[in-house]
């Protein structure tokens, strides 16, 4: 295949806004192909997108739906030609999401958290998505085994637990929710900051997330711990933001790439010792940011409308459902989480959540390298992603952001600086939040750029970069961004102009990470007492089966597994 | 040979430590499952051949012809459905699935005539729930209301509840505090600190009282609720409060019964109440193995689950208008492909008069009343022994059913499979004649 | 009358042309009191009836069960008397319906004698 006269952001490779042919060949792009000749002259053209933190599979986006009839009604479309019927707003049945990201031009996207027992129902559901290559990030930061290896500072006993506990899950990576107030909740309590200890296990947050960061680096895992803060949502947690942000200065990444990634960082930006004078602090975590580069973030972008929330932080999700009085969804997982399901709507009239609606932008705009902070929504929970083009408009449009503060509450100028805010970002700036930045900040080499070699991973709008004037023609933009002219995935043309052509099957990453046999075998004696007396299933049951992930990406890791190749 | 760690494919406990011995492909004992599961692994009397209804009577043919036949009456119907899928592997619930939506028809569980109720309560108020391992560990009280384990889950409470040891419940037992709501004694009242004998269908009026008790509103409890007297409800929700980590489990005693999901919708506000004193978690007592894994693909694939309707091309869902019985009752359904299920058992018998009038394709590895209605039957591998495949714990649980024996019939996947291939050769058959009458 | 899950039932439920499914189904428990109360004791049947349906089943007394109570074991015996409708939620009432009932001398239908009325002509 060869994609004709492009306008090409490839910022990984250096490339802003050049006129270019690419080619594709077996998957790939090549220096020269033959074949299908896409006509995309004068247009917008960038990798695949890549979406590094949203909730797409598993037993929490399950729950949301069984638990939510209204909302599988709102996105219904008709099964037709290859497509299977999709339901769903914010949360889609399978064949939506893989159909609808493909036809934003996304195609790539990890789920973001699933606990290791649980790991075998979202794979079932990623199998179940359509042409999007995918991952899951892995629960560790509730789990016992875990917090007894960070009790006894056993760093090489808790790697060898992550290794196993990936390969269990077929897992890409080491995901940590409010450490230790997932167990708290146990009891139905929670751990108030990072130095407060976890009932029954004496460890504090700020021990866990320290040592996983340690056993992360040991196993030079592709992608870096993947933390969602303790005290989050709740106002004034910016200092806890911060301070966990600062007790990991000290890890040394083992790879080109950051130490810690921060997921929704918009959830944790919040100043103000209530609700009444809530306001931003993300300027305080951009400058830090900006003077600091051992960590990244996603914005967990909030947008005004429905939502559904949905995170491992259990004690968070019923703080939700006592405030909103709506139905409230929460599983316990034994030895290893816990987590809740609350349907959300986020009203411009609230003031509380138009300044969560500026933070996100704040974060975004005031952190000056793109390559630390990613678009996301945290699907479902500030949006659905199918909403990215709006909050990449409101990026890229100075006028649009004033024009929608507009009609927001009159105090939001007092608790935040949005309005201040002059920048605006260009599509070098929003080729690297939406692909290059996430591609690397996962360790996929392969995706987020254009280089050869890379993912024949293609999107093309019906756009000219270099003549709509992004900040005036912002709905121009965002009509151009909803619906790709074009979306290549693997060198297949999977939809044009909005319209599902191919359904090709995805693969899925994961990680093998090989830890020192002698703390194996260590392991495998706490493992062996763990499954004897507390799990409710057995050892030989639960982990899963090569049969649940028929097209898979093993990326290796650990002791001897080599220097790994960076992305350019 | 031995199978170690086979799941049991009776009950939603999905008890995974059950030891096979098998011996020249055939079962020869089981260890460790309680009687139901046993009978279930050691099997039954099965149905030998495929068999289609000719001059009233059930006469043998291929698997290739059933198939076809079966896939005649799904294309000449104009809303077939299709039920059952409790007993069954995922593998299989996937693959009818897209039967349905291929052949454009509805496709129901067995949850609505066990535990539907519950669903239509939790999309009112969501579940607060857990895993049975976070009960085991943790729970020092635990309800169970009209539900009666002893008999329809044996094992649950050795291995989950009342009798489990665990982590934070060392002593097992004799720390903890079982407390039983039931019209009746049942063998679980047997093992209980307290039971409370309410009257029929009354379960709605008495949890509103605990309702009211919990908040610390008992002065506007009457006397009596339910037959039970107030001193009594009392002192029930002091033991509610008292826990450090309570967990309710409910049965069909309470779906079944007068006010249906209304008495789910209430007792999950109950437990959502509660857990703003202590913790609480609560779930249905799921009776199928595997009931739980339809509702889980159901709502991945359609975003609902379960009585979808598949016939206007987008799912669509409206329990009491495309549930089973529903449909059956008005007459409003023209074929049916029952699978891992006996309607013709577990139906109103007013229902299964009309199920008897349509055309009927049964999928099951055994003899069953439903089979007396069949117009196609199709023998299956019995999923769970003699076929591996996914199921999901009334917890949610998703676990991987070992292969125990081999068998000669095929699986539930495989034949569904032959189906979908029959109606797609027969729609590809029918739409080129129609192209060449065209031509003409 | 309240019909639901049994041992010897769900035992049996995968083989419902047995025997045993046939004796475990086809009981019906009764409190001491009501039957004593209704002359059961010398072998007799009870025959169940309402607005839906009547059949007859082998009475058995459970001292777990209050006066004015019966249960039945789930399955086609009990379900003759349950009613179609569903309420708007797709469950039929299962259970706390109402019955009368009386001693009987009438025999019980077996599995086959209950489908072989409804049996459909050929499609
Ligand atoms: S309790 Fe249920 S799953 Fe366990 S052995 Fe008995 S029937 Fe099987
Ligand atoms: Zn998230």
């Amino acid at each position: 295949m060869i994609i004709r006269g492009g306008i090409v952001y490839d910022p990984a490779n250096g490339i802003f806004g050049e006129e270019m042919d690419l080619c594709i060949d077996g998957g790939r792009i090549v220096e020269d192909a033959k074949g299908e000749v896409i006509d995309a002259r004068g247009l917008l053209v960038m990798p695949g997108g890549v979406d590094a933190h949203t909730h797409i599979a598993g037993k929490k986006m399950n729950t949301g739906r069984i638990m939510r009839p209204d909302d599988a009604r709102l996105g219904t479309e008709l099964r037709s030609g290859v497509c299977r019927p999709s339901t769903g707003y914010t949360v889609p049945n399978c064949y939506a999401i893989g159909y609808r990201y493909a036809r934003m031009g996304y195609t790539t996207a990890f789920e973001a958290a699933t606990p290791i027992i649980e790991a075998r129902h979202t794979h079932e559901e990623l199998e179940e998505i359509p042409i999007l290559d995918k991952g899951a990030l892995t629960l560790f930061g509730n789990n016992w085994e875990v917090m007894e290896c960070v009790h006894d500072k056993d760093i090489a006993k808790l790697a060898a637990y992550v290794a196993w506990g990936l390969r269990a899950a077929r897992g890409y990576g080491i995901k940590i929710v409010n450490p230790g107030g997932g167990e708290a909740w146990g009891f139905g309590s929670n751990v108030k900051g990072l130095y407060d200890p976890v009932p029954n296990f004496d460890v504090t947050p700020a021990e866990i997330i320290h040592a996983l960061a340690e056993a992360n680096e040991m196993l030079r895992l592709p992608h870096s711990i993947h933390l969602h803060f303790n005290n989050l949502g709740k106002p004034g947690n910016y200092t806890t933001a911060l301070e966990t942000l600062e007790a990991l200065e000290d890890i040394k990444p083992s790879r080109m790439r950051q130490a810690v990634h921060v997921t929704h960082m918009q959830f944790s930006a919040y100043g103000g010792t209530s609700w009444r004078d809530f306001e931003s602090k993300a300027s305080i975590i951009a400058d830090y940011l900006n003077k600091h580069n051992h960590a990244t973030m996603d914005m967990g972008q909030l947008l005004f409308g429905a939502a559904t929330t949905m995170t491992a932080d259990a004690p968070l999700e019923y703080g939700n459902a006592r405030l909103t009085h709506n139905k409230w969804s929460n599983h316990d997982i034994e030895l290893e989480e816990s987590s809740g399901v609350v349907p959300m709507v986020y009203s411009r009239k609230m003031l509380v959540n138009a300044v969560q609606w500026a933070i996100g932008l704040e974060l975004a705009l005031l952190t000056e390298d793109p390559w630390k902070v990613l678009m996301t929504t945290d699907s479902p929970n500030g949006s659905p992603f199918v909403n990215y083009p709006e909050v990449i408009t409101l990026l890229m449009s100075k006028p649009k952001r004033d024009s929608e503060m507009a009609t927001l509450h009159g105090e939001l100028s007092k608790r935040t600086s949005l309005g201040c805010i002059e920048r605006e970002l260009d599509w070098s700036e929003i080729a690297i939040m939406t692909r290059a930045a996430p591609a690397r900040i996962l360790g996929l080499e392969d995706k987020g750029h254009l280089g050869l070699g890379a993912d024949g991973d293609v999107s093309i709008y019906n756009l000219s970069p270099h003549e709509v004037d992004a900040s005036q023609e912002h709905a121009t933009v965002k009509k151009a961004l909803a619906a790709a002219k074009y979306t290549i995935k693997s060198g297949t043309v999977v939809c044009k102009d909005g319209k599902i052509l191919a359904t090709p099957r995805g693969k899925t990453y994961w990680v093998d990470a090989v830890a020192a046999q002698a703390d194996m075998d260590r392991l495998m004696v706490d493992l062996q007492d763990k499954f004897e007396r507390y799990y409710s299933v057995q050892m030989s049951n639960y982990a899963v089966q090569d049969v649940y992930v028929t097209n898979p990406r093993v990326v290796k890791a650990g002791l001897g597994a080599g220097p790994l190749k960076e992305a350019a | 040979m031995i199978v170690e760690d086979a799941i049991c494919s009776f009950c939603g406990c999905l008890c995974d430590d059950i030891n096979v011995e098998v011996e020249e492909n055939k079962v020869k004992r089981v260890r460790h499952a309680c009687r139901l599961g046993s009978s279930k692994i050691m099997g039954h009397e099965r149905i030998r051949r495929p068999m289609v209804r000719k001059d009233g009577e059930l006469k043998e043919v291929s698997y290739q012809q059933a198939y076809e036949q079966a896939a005649k009456i799904l294309l000449a119907a104009s809303k077939p459905l299709l039920y059952g899928w409790a007993s069954t592997v995922c593998e299989a619930q996937k693959k009818g699935i897209l039967l349905a939506e291929e052949v454009g028809g509805v496709l129901d569980s067995t949850a609505t005539v066990c535990h539907g109720p519950s669903v239509i309560g939790i999309e009112e108020k969501g579940l607060p729930g857990a895993t049975l391992g976070q009960v085991k560990n943790r729970a020092d009280t635990i309800v169970f209301w009209g539900c009666n384990p002893a008999e329809a889950h044996p094992r649950h409470s050795l291995r989950y509840s009342s009798n489990a040891c665990g982590r934070f419940t060392p002593e097992g037992r004799s720390a903890k505090k079982i407390i039983v709501v039931d019209v009746r004694e049942t063998r679980t009242s047997k093992n209980a600190d307290k039971l409370v004998i309410i009257q029929p269908g009354t379960d709605y009026e008495v949890i509103s009282a605990l309702r009211m008790l919990v908040a610390g509103k008992g002065d506007m409890v009457p006397e009596e609720v339910g037959g039970v007297a107030k001193s009594e409800l009392a002192s029930l929700s002091e033991m509610l409060l008292a826990a450090k980590f309570g967990a309710v489990f409910f049965g069909l005693g309470i779906t079944h019964s007068r006010g249906r999901y209304k008495n789910i919708d209430n007792a999950l506000s109950l437990v959502t109440d509660l857990n703003s004193h202590t913790k609480f978690v609560i779930m249905p007592m799921r009776g199928h193995y595997n009931v739980g894994g339809i509702g889980q693909a159901l709502a991945w694939s359609s975003g609902y689950p379960m009585s979808v309707d598949f016939t206007r091309q987008a799912p669509y869902f409206n329990p009491g208008e495309t549930a089973a019985c529903d449909l059956l009752a008005k007459a409003d359904t023209d074929a049916a492909l029952i699978i891992a299920a006996d309607p013709a058992s577990n139906f109103p018998r007013t229902i299964v008069e009309e199920l008897a009038k349509i055309p009927i394709i049964q999928i099951d590895p055994y003899e069953n009343p439903t089979t007396l209605l069949a117009d196609v039957v199709i023998p299956s591998a019995i999923a769970g022994v003699e076929a591996e495949g996914t199921a999901y714990r009334m917890d949610g649980l998703a676990l991987r059913m070992r292969k125990l024996v081999n068998s000669s019939y095929p699986s539930d996947e495989e034949i569904l499979d032959g189906i979908l291939e029959s109606v797609r050769s027969l729609r590809c058959s029918r739409s080129l004649q129609g192209g060449l009458k065209d031509d003409n | 009358m309240i019909s639901g899950r049994t041992l010897a039932q769900g035992a049996n439920c995968e083989s419902k042309m047995s025997e045993d499914f046939f004796k475990a189904a086809s009981s019906c428990y009764l409190s001491k009191e009501d039957y004593d109360l209704l002359g059961l004791s010398d072998g007799k049947n009870i025959l169940l009836k309402n607005e839906f349906g009547k059949t007859v089943f082998s009475p058995r007394v459970d001292d777990g069960l209050r006066r004015g109570i019966v249960f039945i074991p789930m399955g086609p015996w009990a379900n003759i008397l349950i009613g179609p409708d569903t309420g708007g939620c797709g469950t039929p009432q299962f259970k706390g319906v109402e019955i009368d009932l009386e001693a009987t001398n009438s025999p019980i239908q077996d599995i086959r004698e209950l489908f072989g009325s409804i049996k459909r002509a050929e499609a």
